[in-house]
């Protein structure tokens, strides 16, 4: 029963990610595909979290604390350009 | 060589479609401030692709300089050189409502 | 009783990729770039801290750095939110037709006039 939950919850991950994939292959402005690079970096953080849970291997979660704290980063920087700062 | 489980393969097969695709956009991104962020999102797959791969030092490495550091660069280097050179104007292509308000360059 | 902690985890895990499919799906529906802002942003922290929270009953063991991580989620999500959103009105991003009320341009232009 969890092992179909757990397989449920990857394969709507996956969806999602692919539904953020085209907007950011689409999106017309650069805003629209920073949101979306947002949106990825945190469905990719959820899919390191459940590939941690997959394989039983706590490290995996160091990485995701890194991209927990590189995403904000990142928007901030493009945001500051984006308002033509930096 | 142990025998991959079907969930992790389908994952393995979504990231591979979401690299390729962002890695096509880098080369073929018309304005340089999209081909910077399609380079970063080929970089994050690169580094979940590495877990899968069960190399989490790789994975946490290329999470620092590939997706951090070298996108941070260069913003800060396309913002530098934003305005000094003629044949950049491809750059600013984005907000051209904003670029005719001010002086052009 | 494990077997029940387990079963709360895999749901809370199946909700928070539910909430992460409708955070993406309203990235793609949405309008203009500040509706997908609120789209992209709220569900899809919700949907990533109800994962983490299943993951935390699945394997408790990971509880402390799985809440460290959702704590830096639920920090830095809505401020780099705020920061784009502010970034896309000055870059003069277009609105969505049916966008009735601008207090931040109308404060603007009170404090050009």
């Amino acid at each position: 029963m969890v092992e179909f939950l757990i397989y449920l919850a990857a394969a709507l991950t996956g969806l999602a990610l692919l539904l953020a994939l085209y907007r950011f292959v689409k999106g017309p402005s650069t805003a629209d595909r920073v949101i979306a690079f947002d949106v990825l970096t945190i469905i990719g953080i959820t899919a390191i979290a459940l590939l941690a849970l997959l394989e039983g291997r706590g490290i995996y979660l160091d990485v995701a604390l890194v991209y927990a704290l590189l995403s904000f980063l990142g928007v901030i920087v493009v945001a500051r350009y984006l308002e033509r700062g930096l | 060589m142990s025998p991959m489980s079907p969930l992790v393969f389908g994952i393995t097969l979504v990231l591979c479609i979401t690299m390729i695709g962002a890695a096509l956009m880098a080369i073929r991104a018309k304005r340089l401030p999209v081909a910077i962020l399609a380079a970063g999102l080929v970089s994050l797959v690169a580094s979940i692709l590495f877990l899968v791969l069960a190399a989490p030092d790789v994975a946490m490495t290329e999470a620092a300089i590939g997706s951090g550091l070298t996108t941070f660069l260069f913003f800060f280097v396309l913002a530098r050189i934003r305005g000094a050179g003629h044949g950049g104007a491809n750059i600013d292509a984005d907000n051209e409502a904003d670029n005719k308000a001010d002086s052009h360059d | 009783m494990e077997s029940l902690l387990a079963f709360i985890g895999g749901v809370l895990l199946v909700a928070g990729a539910a909430f992460l499919l409708l955070g993406g799906l309203g990235l793609v529906r949405m309008p203009d770039v500040f509706n997908r802002i609120q789209a992209g942003t709220k569900a899809t922290t919700l949907g990533t801290l109800l994962s983490l929270a299943g993951i935390a009953c699945l394997q408790p063991a990971w509880a402390l750095k799985l809440a460290l991580i959702g704590l830096f989620i639920l920090f830095t999500n809505p401020l780099s939110s705020h920061v784009l959103a502010r970034a896309a009105h000055r870059g003069g991003a277009e609105k969505s037709p049916l966008t009735g009320v601008d207090r931040l341009a109308d404060d603007r232009r009170g404090d050009q006039a």
